[in-house]
């Protein structure tokens, strides 16, 4: 890292970075774009999202409220979207699911005011608004959901320091079952 | 090889089930010349076919068909319609057990005379004791090579053991190892050692853990007496006009109704689904289910005392790294009312997987005091609590409302905690955390009861008809040529990983079976 960029880093304090974090205060997911075609698209993470059961602004909102739910710091975006995505796909075929997932989130968005749950800034002021749906019933099932769809994805588990399957590398026996040095 | 029997063979011995008490049963009987039918619910798949994926692993062996719960223990709420983390395949729970093998202790039989009678429990003392069962326990131990038996080592220790041990020090504690296991520390008995790979509960790939699958079962295949019959559902189990059981009835695996005839009937179905079976074969002659004239089919269902506590510290531990259960304490499992309850626990490391550590560290929580503590992953070591839980009437499987695909009642399990359990859970939580923090935790979290894997006592043994439903050998005081060989025949819990006193009843009653038919008196 150049000292340029150490200096670029320490300047997020300043006032034009704290302008920038202002601006995407909506937390990663103001970082999706939602492209004419009706897709999400994250510009950062280089990847895009056809949305074809709900509408694209409710495929949003979901993804952030997974991240509400289950926030982890150094789990990209897209982790979440993959989670949520198969409510997006169910919907297309499933009317009364589409009205059951489009209701919780225009819940959100009532209880939300002006800019709706993914206009709120901040995580806290977010969690205190999942709180207020926390005996809707559609919020359970994400949530019960959400623990399969996001922890189950194998990408996910090196963040976690998981190494996952072993037999095909022959265990552990001669890598590392024993290894610990700090006792 | 493999024996073929005819439906209509009314000389054989049908087993269902073909877990740690069917399976084991089955190949005794077998290798004695006993011809036996074992009918088993599940798949039969075999060691290499096991998953090392903790979701994935589950969908192919666990028992997912509905149960349904009610009571104020936490897992009705958390998981209403899977009480149970228990296996439907050949080899049964065997496959997913994590290995460890204790005897229980000489008072543990003697349950009601040693604790005394606890208000709102039903103790019984077993009508046997620890001698009667100690060559039994022997044979046990060498046919499923448990460790620190005969001439076994123990297990070398993973990282978990090694924080797990060293906090044991740092309390006092003396009597900590490796455990009693039974998975190869050595080579033997056709099957490799233990290559620390984790994934004990996803069914062993090297077939290093013992397994009724790739053991008992081809083992008594092999004698030419044994048939497996797999994804065969017993719907019912018939009887004459006499009250002798005839038969059974069952699903096979395209849904058609088949009758199997039989000499005898042994029932090892666990402790679900052993006395939805017995309650669902009621008769004008039996209306409240086979074997039930006392009333107690179903009745007083332990699951022990569990809970586990997990700690986090500041550097790597990778608990997840090696046998599953890797260590055990002992020195709680004594009898000591002066800590507040009665009976006693072990304490054992547990790991397990992100998806499962998701789904189980604090069902149903979210937020960051929960994704902080996954955060934590890699630095965290995990044990479990095994308890004396009290046997209560109350505590009992009914049918259900619901039934399955083939129209039969599924299981319904009340279930609720007697105080002596919260209590000693409570001391267990409370010894959990000072042992971690004693070896320097930033954070320790205690976890509710999983979906219970230790089911037990809902046809419980006495030496009274009017107390159980079986006598000292597994037969139902009620029907001769009927036994029950898994653990709901457990008349207390115990504080011990219950599947070796399963297994070491189950040889038992092999013996006592092969002498009644040999004397016709059966």
């Amino acid at each position: 890292m150049t000292t340029r960029e150490s200096a670029s880093s320490r300047g997020a304090l300043s006032r034009r970075g704290f302008l920038q974090r202002s601006a995407v205060a909506g937390g990663y997911a103001a970082a999706i774009a939602i492209t004419s075609t009706g897709a999400l698209f994250n510009a950062s993470e280089a990847w895009a999202l056809d949305v074809k059961g709900l509408k694209p602004e409710t495929m949003k909102t979901l993804i952030l409220v997974a991240r509400d739910i289950y926030p982890h710091d150094r789990i990209a975006d897209r982790y979440y979207a993959i989670a949520m995505k198969p409510y997006d796909e169910k919907a297309a075929a499933d009317p009364a699911l589409k009205a059951q997932v489009e209701a919780f989130v225009a819940a959100l968005d009532g209880a939300a005011g002006p800019g709706g749950y993914v206009g709120t800034g901040w995580e806290a002021d977010r969690v205190a608004l999942l709180k207020t749906q926390s005996a809707n019933p559609m919020f359970e099932t994400i949530r019960s959901g959400l623990v399969v769809s996001l922890y189950n994805q194998q990408e996910v588990w090196p963040i976690f320091g998981y190494e996952g399957e072993s037999f095909s590398k022959g265990g552990y026996i001669t890598r590392g079952f024993d290894d610990i040095t700090w006792l | 090889m493999a024996a073929k029997f005819d439906q209509n063979d009314d000389s054989v011995v049908v087993i269902v089930g073909s877990g740690a008490g069917g399976g084991t049963l089955g190949n005794e009987l077998a290798q004695k010349g006993v011809k036996v039918v074992v009918l088993e619910a599940g798949k039969r798949y075999d060691f290499p076919d096991f998953i090392n994926d903790e979701w994935a692993s589950f969908a192919q062996l666990a028992w997912t068909d509905m149960r349904t719960t009610s009571g104020s223990w936490r897992v009705h709420k958390n998981f209403p319609n899977l009480p149970a983390w228990i296996v439907k395949s050949v080899g049964g729970t065997t496959t997913h057990w994590a290995g460890a093998s204790l005897r229980f202790q000489e008072h543990e039989f003697k349950a009601a005379s040693t604790y005394g009678n606890a208000p709102g429990a039903n103790l019984l003392d077993w009508p046997l004791t620890l001698s009667d069962l100690e060559p039994y326990y022997a044979k046990a131990e060498a046919k499923m090579r448990v460790t620190r038996t005969g001439d076994l080592p123990g297990l070398p220790g993973n990282n978990n053991f090694k924080v797990f041990k060293a906090g044991a020090d740092k309390l006092g504690y003396k009597e900590c190892h490796t455990g009693r296991m039974a998975i190869n520390s050595v080579a033997g008995d056709g099957r490799v050692a233990c290559h620390q790979t984790g994934f004990c509960f996803q069914g062993c790939k090297w077939g290093a853990k013992w397994s009724t699958l790739y053991t008992e079962i081809p083992k008594g295949e092999a004698t030419g007496n044994m048939e497996v019959r797999p994804e065969s559902h017993v719907a019912q189990i018939e009887h004459d006009s006499s009250g002798k059981v005839t038969g059974v009835t069952y699903f096979d695996a395209n849904g058609a109704l088949q009758r199997q005839k039989a000499r005898i009937v042994a029932v090892a179905g666990n402790s679900l689904e052993s006395p939805r079976l017995l309650l669902n074969s009621a008769s004008a002659k039996f209306p409240d289910g086979l074997a039930n004239s006392s009333g107690q089919v179903g009745r007083n269902y332990m699951r022990h005392t569990t809970g586990s506590v997990y700690g986090i510290f500041e550097n790597p531990v990778h608990m997840y790294r090696g046998t599953t259960m890797a260590g055990i304490i002992r020195d709680e499992a004594r009898n000591d009312p002066n800590r507040g309850f009665i009976g006693g626990y072990e304490l054992e490391t547990l790991s397990l997987g992100i998806p499962f550590i998701a789904a189980f560290l604090d069902p149903g929580a979210w937020g960051r005091e929960f994704t902080t503590a996954l955060d934590g992953y890699s630095n965290m070591a995990g044990m479990w609590i095994v308890g004396e839980d009290m046997p209560q009437e109350t505590n009992r499987i009914t049918l259900s409302d619901q039934k399955d695909k083939w129209g039969l009642p599924v299981v319904d399990l009340h279930f609720d905690d007697h105080p002596n359990d919260t209590a000693m859970r409570n001391h267990a939580y409370a010894q959990g955390k000072a042992l971690y923090e004693a070896v320097g935790a930033t954070r320790t979290m205690p976890t509710p009861p999983y979906p219970s894997t230790h089911n037990l006592g809902t046809n419980r043994m006495s030496a009274n008809a009017r107390d159980g439903v079986v006598n000292k050998w597994g037969q139902t005081h009620d029907v001769k040529n009927l036994f029950i060989s898994d653990g709901s025949q457990f008349t207390t819990g115990g504080a011990e990983n219950p599947t070796l006193t399963i297994v070491t009843l189950a040889i038992r009653q092999a013996d006592y079976i092969a002498d009644q038919m040999k004397s016709n008196t059966i």
